[in-house]
């Protein structure tokens, strides 16, 4: 069956903004599929409001929609675009959501879209748990007891025939949001009460626990044909009990007999079938019990999802590409594998190697919340490992997890044998409940003497991955009783390398430094091979450069020429005799006339560091292939487009670490390595990759510490004449009040080195600084702490520039919504500047060009800078608003032109988290400008002249995790936790701000009740925000403070109680949908305070909820524009036709 | 911790050291390799292994240990075993033994640590070889040397040292709950002649769940002794090694042909060939595995099945009453053919499976209807 002839146009929708449970591994598939259609001839329509998505760059679509992704929105480009068909099964769950939503209000049957991939009915089989709990029974298959309840008195009759404790899953939710394990009643009551609110549905599924019970997954693709084949399975390290996305997960499935196997194969192929996805992939999850083997049905998802972008760069099976192709009508026999060439789609891939993937939490940052691992998924993202053996592929990725550890123990931050060693009831405590610990104190119990089997009986962690663990502390026992690197036997290296003990662990094992465990290994010829994914295990030759390392040793080769034998190497050159690490390592020479740039990736996703640093190493690649370079990719996460096989001409899926990249570098030889694109990963490693003779090109290594140390950084501002807040920096308490008492409080308090203000905070007084100096010391590990002045009711505002160490061109000057003090990852901003005046403008531009000259940037450079109105300026203003807030109707000239000083607050001489924004608000591809500049273009000769400053407006908005985290106040500071980003687009800045709302799903009613309430701080400036709501109509309600303010300004209010007044007070109004919008400021922060529960309660009952006047100023604007008109949709390639 | 030394040496005068597990001593064998990740114990016991050293390209073997039910006879039949990591405390609640046990008690030579993938490359490019593997004497160029002078498995009659040595009855369906298939007997019992060549157990489970009463007769067997039993089919069974030496095989299938209906399978497939005039060759490096893409002809879908031979028949000399049915997509190969007038058939892959998907188990199904 060859494709279809009757489509000619295809609508994609892609997943949104990051969040927990739906990240990159979305914008990889999509970015497959937009491939996969358009080299099909097809028309592609792509719906994505995420502008760091690399399948939002306008060439890889034919119309590219940065819009909501509600069904209201996509109905829109459905009306304008009118696409034959919609493809719904590779935008996660909120692609697939989207066409449900689409389906049910009739759009796709109005304007004649069909569904392909899986139809509407399909995914409601699949979706629905009753629905397919029937379909499993139906089958003969078996599946948890459990029922299906919309009321709590539903919920406590299943309860009783399912026993406690049971699993509580909502419908419909990412991630598994709201779901959990009850074990006792008030447990199950809570969980239930708040599911029936999360579910989109109302509908709450309680089922039998199968705690304990040992986890699968099998990636399934199916064929209009019916053919059907595994691609991979999936084993999980944690077993039952806690979400696939946040367990350690390994492929292949390792504890499995083929009978077992072929039984679970058989079931997953009889559930694609009797669903009726008729192509494309699937991912279905069993759970067996580890006695007996009785096997149930979990869930199915009728979509590409999270486990398959981990299948396909577990496999090298592209899922994503083939499900889209299928789609069109394909048959997998019909489709070549472009690994192999030679063989067809058609197969199971056969893996000769070990995948190990771990989950990257960030509990740090909401200190509120429970760290306990359940059914719903917490981590933000994850890392992945290939190695020859479960050990190694384990320390690999541990290592590649980036949170400062090497592998398993025995490096410096292992506590065992020090003074904080954790006691046995600890251990005992962290090994009973899953954790995101509990891999390092599954080490402890061993070292403390616990055996496997009371391992096992606390964990219920299959043996055989305790048993891995076990061999791998006893070698650390054997690696620690060899005294010296001297005196350790080659055998030894061997074996600690294959077991993936990194030079780090050996070096802190045998007290030396990590270069010295390098060189002496290599002298012995303990060196790493690379081998390659290739989907067949050698059977076939592979022609994609997808590789891993590992250590092998190498055989011995007897001369046999005497014998006339001739080995056929399939290589250029036939008739060379094959040496022995040819066939080990499997890295091949760059092409004749070709140079190679290496590019280092980001690493696992985390708060601060995630998808928009891969869209800029995927454009740095891409640009410097089509300037003739073999690129070299390096990254270990799993959901990156950057790991996509055809990214790059080589992919080098290994952890981030110096040790691993100059093992790389060994083998290939790179003539650039570039750090500038992977956020703050490659950016630390530059230092000692550098010294180890790697050749870094782009910004020097000694601009980029004259911008991350401190005393030069201010050396260069004072001689350029720039001015920067006052600073001070402090190694103890004592210290840290010396210094805030010269600078004058309020300071803002940071540790230094650190990613997405990890510890960091503002504070007012002597009294906070007491108790939080402590925490900020810990996370600065040994080195000073940052002491600013906080620069009160500042207009941030944060610029990209491109240098080519001559000339410097702005990428975007964007002016954040919220004032300073809000860490610029989570505030919104806009481009261009909504309320700047030009001669500011200029200034930042100025102030930016000079320090990009002077620290000679070769590539991106993006700088912080901080407005504030002087003060004697702003004291004229009695009763006017805020400059800091003041937008649209009160424009600067009516004022009495105040006067604005601009400070420096940070320059990081890479690319930025704002790089991919910038480049979709102006059409400028930065990261790519910015790779050539590195490999020696000018921006003279890559035609560079003029700075754009586009004539409509667009708002990058954040999106936050905070809905995983119940209880957690969710006021913003300067320590980031915002997980993704959309983008609103529009002629306006208030209709722009509107979408961006909408698109983060912070909805702005049209009409309704606002519910006020602001710190004393804010009760003058909230005066005409609240009047500007009230003249629309909105009826506001507030406690007492706001309310006698707003009422003395004549503003209509009503006064409601506070929470521990009387009832009915906001949580009832909340609770009874009575309330529309919070627009609350915070006094005091904390989840214990009443604020503090108000804003989460809000969280809990999707209110949206405003916590700076900025933003309630900006949402007022928006409001109005709302009401005045339809907002209507643009593609970026019209926005820049 | 600390084990022996063992050495495999190739023809092709490579020499890998690892570690000794399993019996020690000295072995030799053609070498392959198996990419099933898992069924290790299924391969360890099919009889076609014999005369090879086989190695698992799955780096981990014997996770899930041995247990009674996954056998495909009575003990294991590979010459030696190559693993990368042999695990040795095993998981799973149907583990007897260990796999170290299992071959130490059946005098097989395991070795593990070695870089099995640069082997199969090797195999690959090479093709498949003789090797040796030895515990005993560890002197490279004196193994080498042994390897190239130990014989090929090319021309040798390897079936006569897995089949059985008189009939015997087959009654046994599927005994695990396990390892049971979607298979269905028809409305009256079959009887069935197998003609044994190292033929896995599986086939003989796979025959009795569709309703057949199998008499399990060496493949030396005459028409004459066969037809004897007076069957309604002919089953021709897997085996190892090459099919031309077999000619007493080939002169007993072609005085069938026409009798009643014949299945074959993999070397049964081969004879079968042979037998009506087809010529057969070796494969490079041979298939093993359980991904094996295979196009059925007649439906036009694809089958993922599990193979083992280095040998096929060559679909050019297929004479006219024969026709191909099964084409396997990774190289075009032949992987099942029929008789255009009489009810016979074979495929060279295994549609029983074990191990192995089973998405092949119709052709018993086709079997048990050609009977009725």
């Amino acid at each position: 069956m060859p494709k279809r002839t009757d489509i000619k146009k295809i609508l994609l929708i892609g997943s949104g903004p990051i969040v927990i449970g739906q990240a990159c591994e979305f914008d990889y598939s999509g970015t497959q599929a937009c491939k996969a259609l358009r080299e099909e001839g097809y028309a592609v329509v792509l719906v994505n409001s995420n502008p760091a998505t690399i399948m939002t760059d306008p060439d890889m679509a034919d119309r590219t929609y940065i819009e909501p992704i509600t069904w209201e929105f996509v109905a829109k480009v459905i009306e304008k675009e009118r696409p034959d068909a919609l493809l719904p099964t590779l935008g996660g769950q909120t692609g697939l959501n989207t066409a449900m939503d689409l389906h049910r209000h009739g759009i796709l049957e109005k304007f004649g879209v069909e569904m392909i991939g899986a139809r509407a009915d399909v995914i409601d089989k699949a979706e629905d748990r009753q629905k397919f709990k029937d379909a499993m029974l139906k089958m003969g298959l078996d599946v948890p007891k459990s029922g299906v309840v919309r009321t709590l008195v539903e919920a406590n009759a299943v309860r009783d025939e399912v026993g406690l404790p049971c699993v509580i899953r909502p419908s419909f939710t990412l991630g598994g949001t709201g779901g959990g394990i009850a074990y006792n009643r008030e447990e199950f009551n809570d969980m239930v009460v708040r599911g029936l609110e999360l579910s989109p549905v109302g509908e709450v599924l309680i089922e039998e626990s199968v705690i304990g019970w040992k986890e699968f997954e099998l990636e399934v693709m199916r064929d209009r044909a019916d053919n059907v084949v595994i691609v991979c399975s999936i084993e999980n390290f944690d077993p039952m009990g806690v979400h696939t996305g946040d367990s350690i997960t390994v492929a292949p499935a390792q504890t499995l007999t083929d009978k077992e196997y072929q039984r679970m194969r058989d079931a997953a192929l009889a559930i694609i079938r009797e669903i009726g996805v008729e192509t494309g992939g699937s991912n279905i999850q069993f759970a067996t019990h580890p006695d007996t083997g009785r096997m149930i049905v979990i869930e199915m998802n009728p979509r590409v999802s999270r486990s398959s972008a981990l299948a396909s760069k577990a496999t090298g099976f592209p899922i994503a590409k083939i499900a889209a192709k299928l789609a069109i009508g394909y048959r997998l026999d019909e489709l070549k594998n472009d690994i192999t060439r030679q063989t067809p789609a058609c197969f199971e891939p056969t893996i000769d190697y070990v995948v190990t993937k771990i989950p990257r939490w960030t509990f740090e940052k909401f200190p509120d919340a429970d760290p306990t691992l359940t059914t719903q998924m917490k981590s933000v993202g994850e890392t992945m490992a290939i190695g020859r053996t479960f050990k190694e592929s384990l320390q690999k990725a541990l290592r590649g997890l980036e949170t400062g550890r090497f592998g398993l123990g025995c490096d410096q931050a292992d506590p065992w044998g020090t003074p904080n060693q954790p006691p046995m009831e600890a251990i005992m405590n962290r090994l009973a409940t899953p954790n995101a610990e509990r891999i390092w104190y599954i080490r402890y119990a061993m070292k403390a003497g616990l055996a496997v089997e009371d391992i096992y009986q606390s964990t219920k962690i299959d043996r055989w991955f305790l048993h891995n663990i076990r061999d791998l502390v006893d070698l650390e026992e054997r690696l620690s009783a060899c005294p010296s690197l001297d005196a350790a036997s080659e055998d030894l290296l061997w074996e600690a390398k294959q077991a993936g003990f990194s030079d780090r662990q050996l070096a802190h094992l045998w007290n030396t430094n990590d270069l010295e465990v390098r060189r002496a290994r290599k002298a012995r010829g303990v060196e790493a091979v690379f081998k390659l994914v290739d989907t067949c295990a050698a059977e076939f030759e592979a022609y994609t450069p997808y590789y891993y390392s590992t250590y092998e040793r190498p055989a011995t080769e007897l001369q046999i020429a005497d014998y006339g034998l001739q080995i056929d190497t399939g290589a250029a050159n036939p008739k060379s005799a094959i040496r022995t690490p040819q066939l080990a390592d499997e890295t091949k020479p760059a092409k004749p006339g070709k140079d190679r740039i290496m590019i280092l990736g980001g690493g696992p996703n985390r708060i601060g560091q995630g998808i928009e640093f891969d869209y800029c190493c995927c454009q740095a690649a891409f640009a410097l292939r089509a300037a003739g370079y073999e690129t070299i990719m390096v990254n270990s996460n799993p959901e990156t487009v950057s790991t996509d096989y055809d990214t790059s001409d080589y992919l080098f899926f290994e952890p981030l670490t110096a040790e691993d990249v100059l093992n790389i570098c060994d083998r290939v030889q790179p003539k650039g390595l570039i750090v500038q694109f992977g956020g703050q990963t490659p950016l630390n490693l530059a230092r000692a990759l550098e010294a180890a003779g790697a050749p870094i090109i782009g910004t020097s290594v000694d601009s980029i510490d004259v911008a991350e140390d401190r005393e030069r950084f201010q050396v260069m501002i004072a001689k350029l004449g720039l001015k920067q807040p006052a600073n001070g920096t402090a190694r103890d308490l004592q210290g840290a009040i010396y210094a805030a008492r010269q600078i004058d409080f309020p300071v803002l308090v940071r540790p230094s080195y650190v990613l997405g203000g990890r510890a960091m905070e503002i504070v007012y007084d002597e009294e906070r600084m007491k108790s939080f100096v402590g925490q900020a010391l810990e996370v600065s590990q040994g080195k000073p702490i940052l002491i600013d002045k906080f620069l009160e009711s500042a207009i941030e505002v944060d610029v990209d520039c491109l240098c080519d160490g001559q000339r410097t061109i702005i990428g975007g000057v964007m002016q954040h919504i919220e004032e300073a003090g809000v860490h610029s990852g989570d505030s919104a901003c806009v481009i261009p500047p909504h309320s700047l005046p030009a001669d500011v403008i200029e200034e930042i531009k100025r102030q930016t060009r000079a320090m990009a000259l002077e620290l000679k940037v070769q590539g991106l450079m993006n700088v912080q800078f901080a407005v504030q109105v002087e003060r004697g300026a702003q004291s004229a203003e009695s009763g006017a608003l805020h400059t800091s807030h003041s937008t649209l109707h009160s424009s600067h000239s009516a004022l009495h032109s105040p006067r604005y000083a601009v400070y420096v607050l940070e320059v990081n001489p890479r690319a930025s988290r704002t790089v991919p924004f910038v480049a979709k608000a102006t059409n400028v591809p930065l990261a790519r400008l910015a790779s050539l500049i590195m490999v020696g273009k000018t921006l003279d000769e890559l035609g560079i002249h003029e700075e754009v400053t586009p004539r409509h407006y667009s708002v990058k908005e954040s999106v936050f995790p905070f809905n995983k985290f119940p209880g957690v106040d969710i006021i913003l500071g300067p320590e980031m936790r915002s997980t993704g980003e959309v983008m609103g687009i529009a002629d306006a800045f208030p209709v722009a701000f509107a979408k961006s709302q909408i698109a983060a799903n912070s909805t702005l009613p049209l009409q309704g009740t606002i519910f006020v309430s602001v710190s004393n701080r804010d009760k003058a400036d909230i005066l005409p925000i609240a009047r500007e709501f009230a003249a629309m109509g909105y009826r506001l309600i507030s406690t007492r403070g706001t309310a006698r303010a707003l009422r003395a300004a004549n503003i209509d209010v009503e006064e409601i109680p506070k929470l521990q007044e009387g009832r009915p007070n906001l949580l009832d109004h909340m609770k009874n949908g009575q309330v529309d919008l919070v627009i609350n400021t915070p006094s005091g922060k904390g989840a214990r305070t009443d604020e503090g529960r108000i804003r989460a309660a809000a969280v809990l009952n999707r209110v949206t909820c405003i916590t700076t006047l900025a933003a309630a100023q900006a949402a007022a604007q928006a409001c109005r524009a709302m009401r005045q008109g339809e907002i209507t949709v643009k593609p970026l390639q019209e926005w820049f036709a | 911790m600390h084990r022996q030394a063992a050495k495999l040496a190739l023809e092709d005068g490579t020499v890998y050291t690892g570690r000794s597990f399993g019996a020690t001593g000295e072995t030799f064998g053609e070498v392959v390799f198996n990419t099933s990740m898992t069924g290790y114990q299924e391969v360890l016991t099919d009889p076609s292994y014999k005369g090879q050293i086989v190695t698992m390209t799955y780096p981990h073997i014997g996770n899930y240990g041995i247990n009674a039910e996954d056998r495909e006879s009575k003990k294991p039949q590979v010459e030696g075993f190559i693993v990368r990591e042999m695990t040795r405390v095993p998981s799973n609640f149907r583990s007897d033994t260990s796999l170290e046990a299992y071959l130490a008690e059946n005098r097989i030579q395991g070795i593990e640590g070695i870089d099995t993938r640069a082997l199969v490359c090797r195999l690959r490019v090479r093709g498949a070889m003789t090797g040796v593997l030895s515990t005993t004497n560890l002197d490279d160029a004196a193994l080498v040397h042994k390897a190239r002078t130990s014989p090929n498995i090319v021309g040798r009659d390897l079936a006569k040292s897995v089949m059985p040595e008189k009939a015997f009855p087959w009654n046994e369906g599927f005994i695990s709950p396990f390892s049971t298939q979607e298979l269905k007997p028809g409305k009256r019992r079959q009887r069935v002649v197998a003609l044994d060549f190292g033929m896995k157990w599986n086939i003989l489970r796979c025959l009795s769940e569709i309703g057949c009463d199998v008499t399990v007769v060496p493949g030396t067997a005459s028409a004459k002794d066969i037809l004897a039993h007076q069957p309604d089919g002919f089953f021709i069974s897997n085996g190892p090694g090459d099919p031309e030496p077999l000619t007493y095989a080939q002169e007993t299938i072609r005085q069938l042909v026409g009798k009643k209906p014949i299945f074959g399978i993999c070397l049964g497939h081969q004879l079968l060939g042979l037998a009506l005039g087809a010529t057969t060759f070796k494969l490079k490096f041979g298939h093993r595995g359980a991904n094996q893409p295979v196009l059925n002809k007649v439906t036009g879908k694809v089958e993922i099945t599990t193979q083992n031979h280095g040998f096929a028949v060559s679909t050019e000399s297929l004479p006219k009453d024969m026709e191909p049915t099964h084409v396997n997509l990774n190289d075009g190969t032949l992987e099942g053919m029929r008789h255009k007038r009489y009810p016979v058939f074979s495929v060279q892959y295994h549609p029983e499976a074990s191990a192995g998907p089973h998405d092949s188990t119709y052709l018993f199904e086709e079997f048990r209807k050609s009977m009725e």
